[in-house]
């Protein structure tokens, strides 16, 4: 394959796992989490790094699941001892965050780590840092990252789907019907975790941001089911990682800020003409003449 | 040694002094989003100015920092409103519309930059350093305009003191005595921007937002009162401002921003651990105040049923 496919093809598999785990993020409400763990994840791999001294996927991902857990931990942890839960959630990411780069411009940052690469990927030298693989034969080590990842996004939401519907429309009714709500939250933690680190590679700490929460919000304006919005979701991902890729190549600039200036494109594409949830519907539709005769009983 | 060396130099006391007066409005505007529960807010803000600050750049061809603050400031405040918009007017969640700003304006400012830094060549007057800060490179007229600035807000904290407080704990008062809550709404809009944007060049986009978010948290171990929170929070955001700005003067090259963030993140810690309302130790001391205390009657009780007995 070209130099070119082997980038499209990584955009879109980031594209791909990202939106369709930013459907839960959204419908739990755990924007701002994501937002977190996207920057913690960088200690993790920063800490792995100064351990193993080697940048290898295994020792990153580890490094990754950790940060990423101890994120939402420490998150909860504060929150439980009266602090507000956007506010636990901004001491414990830019600490941490903050620690990283503190240890990367002192002590790693002349080798195979930069504050630079962290924050916006290094999509462009995916292609040349290869692996042997029996059957695939020679293949991008990022790529093949993202490619276990994202089967394993969507083994797990195949496997959970009906637990992970149920705990996030309703935790209360999950927790009565004996599903393990706490695992189940630190279990989607860790695969936000797995699927921010095998992207970051890619697209860097903050525009995996983007990837994670704009398709599926976007989606999320389209369509009340939750199946039809995973797959939107996946969709317009996907298409974002395309259209992303063309004005990079156009405007000769970052590839993954383009993936990330493009998902702001189709959000902003779908809040104003969705039929459905956007302000075009909500002119087409006058408010229901039901809902004033409910306002006016009461 | 070093350290003293630094602290002998001019400039650098300059620099001190003024990321010390950022820090103490940085700390001050934090306890006003800490109870208006926007500590997040700051942070969506804080990195959505940074398109303002390349197009900007870009539009003046140089590093001119008034123009850049103004341009960062618009497009903060573009992001507030986009972000009041789509929450309001979709059912998208606030929190959801926040990490969409920040991340698309995020990336849309990496754009922006990376053209810059292309078509400029080396001499993009270190546009990169706004993304960590690097309070190194500010020069005498930086150093003044963030002083300047950073006492408006300080003093219209100071002032107002008495209907923020209203308006942040007692709104329908406060609107019944003829304050606007509106016009408060707006001004403190405004001066949580000011204060994000003025700190940009010393503590970078990124981490701006903790050094609004972290004295205050800070600050509530300590106190129950607002006036002292805002206090001991403005206290402890100087100290951090101060301290961060002289560690990383020490290594060449080294970013200010994550400096002043561990300092800050360090005040926190003591805190959490030795804070005088709900701080680790104190709520481990009452624990076992409370167990002997629940032991105590039982063992009266006990003497009692044995008394009874015996009598």
């Amino acid at each position: 394959m070209s130099y070119t496919a082997w980038i499209l093809l990584t955009a879109v598999l980031v594209g791909l796992s990202c939106s369709l785990i930013g459907v839960f993020l959204i419908l739990r409400k755990m924007a701002m989490m994501a937002d977190a763990i996207s920057h913690t994840v960088l200690l993790g791999i920063v800490t792995a790094y100064l351990i193993t001294r080697s940048l290898s996927g295994v020792h990153m991902l580890i490094g990754a699941i950790v940060a990423g857990l101890l994120t939402s931990i420490l998150v909860q942890w504060l929150n439980n001892r009266g602090v507000q839960q956007d506010a636990s959630i901004g001491v414990v990411f830019t600490t941490l965050f903050a620690i990283g780069v503190v240890l990367i411009s002192t002590s790693v940052g002349n080798v195979h780590l930069d504050v630079q690469h962290a924050l916006m990927g290094e999509i462009a030298f995916i292609p040349w840092k290869t692996i042997n693989v029996p059957i695939l034969g020679e293949i991008p080590e990022a790529t093949l990252l993202l490619l276990v990842v994202l089967i394993i996004v969507i083994v797990a939401i195949i496997a959970f789907y009906k637990e992970w519907k149920i705990t996030s429309f309703d935790p209360a009714l999950a927790a009565s019907l004996g599903i393990p709500v706490a695992a189940m939250h630190y279990l989607f933690m860790g695969l936000v975790s797995v699927t921010t680190v095998a992207s970051f590679d890619a697209v860097g700490a903050i525009m995996v941001v983007a990837m994670l929460i704009t398709p599926a919000a976007s989606a999320y304006l389209w369509t009340d089911r939750l199946l039809v919005m995973l797959g939107l979701s996946g969709g317009f991902g996907m298409v974002s990682a395309g259209i992303g890729y063309g004005i990079a190549v156009l405007l000769d600039t970052s590839i993954s800020a383009s993936m990330a200036f493009a998902t702001g494109i189709i959000f902003l594409l779908s809040f104003l003409l969705s039929p459905v949830h956007g302000l075009l519907g909500r002119k087409l539709r006058p408010p229901k003449p039901i809902e004033d005769a409910q306002t006016a009983h009461i | 040694m070093k350290a003293l060396h630094i602290l002998l130099l001019s400039n650098t006391q300059w620099v001190l002094f003024s990321t010390m007066l950022l820090g103490m409005a940085a700390g001050m505007i934090g306890c006003l989003a800490y109870w208006k529960r926007q500590s997040l807010m700051s942070d969506a803000l804080s990195h959505a100015a940074l398109p303002g600050i390349v197009i900007s750049f870009m539009l003046l061809g140089y590093k001119n920092m008034f123009v850049l603050i103004i341009g960062a400031a618009i497009s903060a405040l573009l992001g507030a409103c986009l972000i009041q918009w789509v929450t309001v007017a979709s059912r998208v969640k606030e929190d959801s519309a926040m990490g969409i700003v920040l991340s698309v304006f995020f990336g849309m400012g990496i754009m922006l930059l990376t053209i810059v830094n292309r078509t400029a060549g080396g001499n993009q007057g270190g546009l990169d350093n706004f993304i960590f800060g690097q309070a190194a490179t500010m020069v005498r007229s930086d150093v003044d305009m963030m002083m300047f600035l950073a006492l408006i807000v300080i003093l219209i904290v100071t002032i107002l003191f008495k209907e923020w407080k209203l308006f942040l704990f007692d709104p329908s008062f406060a609107q019944g005595l003829g304050m606007s809550l509106r016009g408060m709404n707006l001004l403190y809009t405004f001066v949580l921007v000011l204060t994000i944007v003025m700190g940009i060049q010393a503590v970078g986009v990124i981490l701006m937002a903790a050094l609004l978010i972290i004295p205050s948290v800070s600050a509530r171990y300590w106190t129950q009162s607002f006036g002292w929170m805002v206090a001991l929070s403005a206290i402890f955001g100087g100290l951090s401002g101060a301290i961060g700005t002289v560690v990383s003067a020490l290594g060449t090259g080294w970013p200010t921003g994550p400096f002043i963030v561990i300092v800050a993140a360090t005040f926190f810690a003591v805190s959490l651990i030795f804070g005088k309302h709900k701080g680790w130790l104190v709520q481990k001391l009452e624990l076992r105040e409370k167990q002997k205390e629940a032991k105590r009657p039982s063992q009266q009780h006990l003497s009692r049923k044995i008394l009874k007995e015996e009598g």
